[in-house]
């Protein structure tokens, strides 16, 4: 056997160096000209757009409606904290599991299809979630969304935090990011992310070998609606405030270009840099131009079509690249094949 | 009794009707064979009984177990596996994680969402102990795309061989083989069928009547003839059709 590839671990290598990068954030950001709000806000579209790629890139579906739940995830937490009960623990752990819940609603409806039928079924429930949040207006507070969500207290037992300072917020979001991280690493990585990939890549065969795809679809579908609404909670604390913007056909949109221009179906750290380069290119070009999105929009246009695998595809092929002018030309590798057949194999390839 | 019994089935799609009264009973331990010419429904026979369409009439019974209209999971879990003629395979997947993924016992952990696959070294080892068998040694790390078009062949029986099957369905194995790739995949399906009940079907005679211990002969949604390869061969159908030409 050659190489085998590597184990997933906990922290690999890029999960490391994009923590320890955000968290050097308040030393450097004001320096360079940007501010320590948006270091929050990139973290938070991170978050929306990794777990997103659960469903588009692990799984293969194409939800044109996850904003619904991003929203939801804001609404839900601005709710809790105003009607119910105000702690920061119960509140975020309501947004979650309440996506989850509305997640595990839809997704019950869209899981058997397929194709453009699930990506319209999508964009259909989106459509009708923002269309609750503008119209139900003594709940939502209409197209005023909720105002006045309190950044609030955050008790740790032994001391408590006051997460009204930016700094204090996004230190906290920081870790609930890290935590978020590593249970999606290891969920893409684990036995069921597998079976995920598989159903993505043939769901004919997955049945064929005993998975249950309409149920694996179902829970991908839920899982990635619990993420998108931790992030919503998230934003929600940066914002304070939720509003049906947030649910809108843009930011269900939104995702989808940061997953592909990132390159989310071939990198798990592809959403990642795509959250990253769509903040920086509205701060950036948006200070240029207020027709930031038109410019935006082309090179979507232009990556979809000339590099759709994304600027992770265009890293990926460019370190096999470098790999290869690296290692010495040897017969065997030069077949494409590395590795030479095992001796005293029952039977040779077909 | 057989193994697998197929009572009566009958199967329309829109108003073509493609199974017929049709019966077939697969022993333990054979390897039985269905021939017939393009569009006698063999292949939609195989789709009705491993799962994929529900027949609207008769029953399938699998070990004494009724098992007509289950779907493809409930079916293979039961220990029914199947090739198809039109490749199906995990593309992007290494030839390991196909046949990997394809595992009872990765399978029944599937929704574990927290260990990593990669772990599961005794699983690793299962896989690749069946890619040996279909004689894929040294091609784990080959991703499924990249194999050649007779590897692809002989990894579309591993991954179903994968789910250690007690009966292995396999359709049209040699579509597209040369007469070498046939003639290695004959020697794979008789090292199988020492310890596996076999159903093939083919249009390749030569290959079937040296393997199959007895053929039905499948023409318009319906058994026209069954017995062994030297029954068949004289067969007044078979003879007159080109099917007995070998």
């Amino acid at each position: 056997m050659s190489t085998a590839p590597p184990r997933a671990g906990f922290l690999p290598l890029p999960m490391l160096v994009l923590l320890l990068v955000l968290a050097t954030t308040p030393l450097w950001l004001a320096r360079v000209g940007l501010y320590q709000y948006l270091a929050l806000e990139v973290m938070v579209w991170m978050l929306f757009a990794l777990g997103y790629n659960l469903m588009l890139g692990t799984t293969g579906l194409p939800s044109f409606g996850h904003g619904a739940f991003f929203g939801a995830g804001a609404y839900a937490f601005g709710l809790l904290q105003q009607r119910v009960f105000a702690n920061v623990w119960f509140d975020l752990g309501g947004a979650i599991v309440g996506t989850a819940l509305l997640g595990a609603l839809v997704g019950a409806c869209v899981a058997h299809k397929r194709g453009i039928y699930f990506a319209l079924l999508t964009i259909a429930f989106g459509q009708v979630f923002w269309f609750v949040s503008v119209k139900w207006h003594s709940v939502t507070g209409g197209e005023d969304g909720l105002q006045n969500i309190a950044r609030p207290l955050l008790p740790l037992g032994f001391a408590t935090v006051d997460l009204r300072a930016n700094q204090a917020l996004f230190y906290f979001c920081l870790a609930l990011f890290a935590i978020a991280l590593v249970v999606l690493w290891r969920l893409v990585h684990s036995r069921f992310g597998r079976v995920l990939a598989a159903i993505r890549q043939n769901e004919l065969r997955a049945a064929f070998v005993g998975y249950h795809v309409w149920l694996y679809k179902w829970l991908s579908f839920t899982i990635a609606s619990a993420f998108a609404g931790l992030a919503g909670a998230m934003f929600a604390m940066a914002q304070q405030s939720a509003y049906p913007n947030v649910m809108s056909l843009h930011s269900s949109g939104f995702v989808v270009m940061m997953v592909l221009i990132g390159g989310g179906l071939v990198s798990f750290w592809g959403p990642a840099i795509g959250a990253l380069f769509f903040i920086l290119a509205r701060d950036v070009l948006g200070a240029a131009t207020e027709t930031w999105l038109l410019w935006y929009g082309l090179l979507f246009v232009v990556m979809v079509l000339w590099q759709p695998e994304g600027i992770a595809g265009i890293w990926q092929s460019w370190r096999r690249r470098v790999a290869a002018a690296a290692r010495p030309v040897s017969p065997v590798a030069a077949g494409g094949v590395a590795v030479p057949l095992r001796e005293g194999a029952l039977h040779g390839p077909l | 009794m057989a193994l697998f019994e197929a009572t009566a089935l009958h199967k329309r799609f829109g108003d073509q009707i493609v199974l017929q009264d049709l019966s077939l009973s697969f022993e333990e331990g054979r390897l039985s064979g269905i021939m017939g010419p393009n569009g006698a429904g063999k292949t939609t026979c195989f789709n009705v009984l491993t799962g994929r369409h529900a027949p609207d009439r008769g029953s399938v019974t699998f070990a004494g177990e009724d098992i007509t209209g289950l779907p493809p999971r409930r079916i293979a879990a039961k220990g029914i596996s199947r090739s198809f003629q039109v490749m199906n395979l995990f593309d992007a997947d290494s030839a390991l994680d196909n046949v990997l993924i394809a595992l009872p016992r990765v399978r029944r952990h599937g929704f574990d969402a927290w260990r990593d696959l990669r772990a599961d070294s005794a699983a690793e080892h299962e896989a690749a102990s069946v890619l040996a068998r279909v004689g894929l040694a040294g091609q784990e790390r080959t991703p499924a795309k990249s194999l050649s078009y007779g590897e692809r062949r002989a990894l579309e029986i591993g991954v179903a061989l994968a789910a250690a099957p007690r009966l292995l369905f396999l359709d049209e194995p040699t579509a597209g083989l040369g007469a070498d790739g046939t003639a290695r995949l004959a020697e794979l399906v008789s090292e199988l069928k020492r310890t596996l009940t076999i159903v093939v079907i083919e249009h390749d005679m030569r290959f079937l009547f040296r393997l199959a211990d007895s053929v039905a002969v499948l023409h318009w949604g319906q058994v026209i003839a069954r017995g062994t390869p030297d029954e068949l061969r004289e067969n007044a159908w078979v003879r007159r059709s080109s099917l007995g030409a070998a």
